[in-house]
């Protein structure tokens, strides 16, 4: 079944000239591991940056430059090819470069209760302008504590869920905006496992928020 | 310059398919003339593409030799059926540049099982492959140069879209819808090819 909901050019073009921090490029690079369609739309950009590239500059004397190139760097070495071809036969749900920052594939997880039901697994990367997690909703459940600010993004894994008239299968992502009220739900007779990538919560402005909500009565 | 000859082709679009030519002979024979020429083109164009974000042109020279280095060990991996030259030698670049500012940028894995491939497998992908970079070169030239731009911020400065908005003094979303348009018009470019 081909993928139906999108990357969008924003976050498309971010990834494409590396601008993206970490968290996001994860849940875009996912996707575009499950999704022939956004590969093309990425290369049609990185062709665009090409074709910027040529008109960067004109040719100029480059006899030293080149010459300090031959003297150090022609003889380094040959990167090899690498063939780290999948076992015939092998399979996985969980595409990379997932998989690899969980440490294995659906079977090998150790979940966390958030209760009611499902479940979540904290990722971990470099940057600190967002919150990954896997999460594991169970079927017909809604996704739990659905509150975030700024811009959030959805993966689909396993099974589906809906949010208001659409459908979200695996290797769609949802896009949502803080402000946008919504309220995914796993569809029935499944779970849903998605990757949920959010800005991640500004701890310490929320903690004065909490001090400062009953003084402000908000 | 840019005079069509009899298959239609512009003196760019000549140049394009011998540096695909000059690259493969790399790849297979280590062939230091042929990488000079690669170099001589590449490298003052990779000089000033980093030159944008580093502000320093030892620096920006450092990069452009390190970039230089990585297309000649990498020259192997060069598929002539899967990009542009120019588009490879981009990637490549934005690669050292983000090792240099020591960012991550996960990337997938086409040898992974969960990887699902790409099922329109043309003919003769060399072939269309060319014919792509080519019909994308003709879009690019079409586009206003307010697009241009903006791209050229956001790939060149790796700037977000609101610093964009801030730097041109126009609101975010004309920064947004300009990006759009300009992707939109280079894919309609590519799908009139079938």
């Amino acid at each position: 079944m081909s993928v139906k909901h999108h990357i969008s050019d924003d976050f498309l073009i971010d990834y494409a000239s590396g601008s993206l921090s970490e968290g996001w490029s994860l849940a875009v690079a996912s996707h575009l591991a499950l999704c022939p369609e956004c590969r093309r739309r990425l290369s049609a950009m990185e062709g665009a940056a090409g074709a910027l590239l040529d008109k960067a500059g004109d040719s100029l004397n480059e006899d030293e430059a080149w010459a300090r190139f031959k003297s150090r760097a022609i003889d380094v070495r040959v990167d090899e090819v690498k063939t780290a071809i999948a076992a015939p036969g092998s399979t996985a749900v969980l595409p990379e470069p997932l998989r690899s920052y969980l440490g294995g594939d659906l079977a090998d997880l150790k979940w966390r209760a958030l209760g009611r039901g499902a479940y979540q697994i904290l990722i971990d990367t470099k940057d600190t302008e967002t919150q990954v997690r896997l999460l594991r909703i169970p079927a017909g459940k809604p996704v739990p504590e659905h509150t975030h600010v700024g811009r959030e993004l959805t993966l689909v894994l396993a099974g589906s869920f809906r949010d208001g008239d659409d459908l979200f299968a695996r290797g769609d992502i949802e896009e949502a905006d803080g402000d946008l009220l919504h309220t995914p739900t796993a569809t029935e007779g499944e779970d849903c496992i998605c990757l949920a990538v959010t800005e991640a919560p500004l701890k310490f402005s929320s903690w004065i928020v909490r001090m400062m909500q009953p003084i402000l009565k908000i | 310059m840019n005079k069509k000859n009899s298959d239609g082709l512009t003196a760019d679009d000549l140049a394009k398919s011998e540096m695909v030519r000059l690259l493969s002979i790399v790849g297979r024979e280590r062939n230091t003339d042929a990488f000079e020429a690669v170099f001589r083109f590449y490298a003052p164009r990779i000089r000033n593409f980093m030159a944008v974000k580093t502000r320093d042109r030892q620096a920006a020279e450092e990069l452009m030799q390190e970039t230089m280095t990585a297309v000649w060990n990498k020259a192997g991996q060069f598929d002539p059926a899967r990009g542009n030259v120019s588009a490879w030698i981009y990637t490549i670049a934005r690669n050292v540049r983000i090792d240099a500012y020591r960012r991550k940028r996960p990337e997938f894995d086409v040898n992974d099982p969960a990887f699902v491939a790409d099922d329109v497998v043309p003919a003769d992908q060399e072939f269309q492959q060319l014919q792509e970079a080519q019909l994308l070169r003709g879009a690019m030239a079409t586009l206003p140069e307010e697009q241009l731009d903006v791209l050229r911020r956001a790939f060149f400065d790796e700037a977000s879209h609101s610093t964009i908005a801030r730097d041109l003094g126009v609101p975010l979303g004309t920064v947004k819808s300009r990006i759009r348009l300009a992707f939109e018009k280079l894919r309609s470019s590519l799908e009139g090819r079938l």
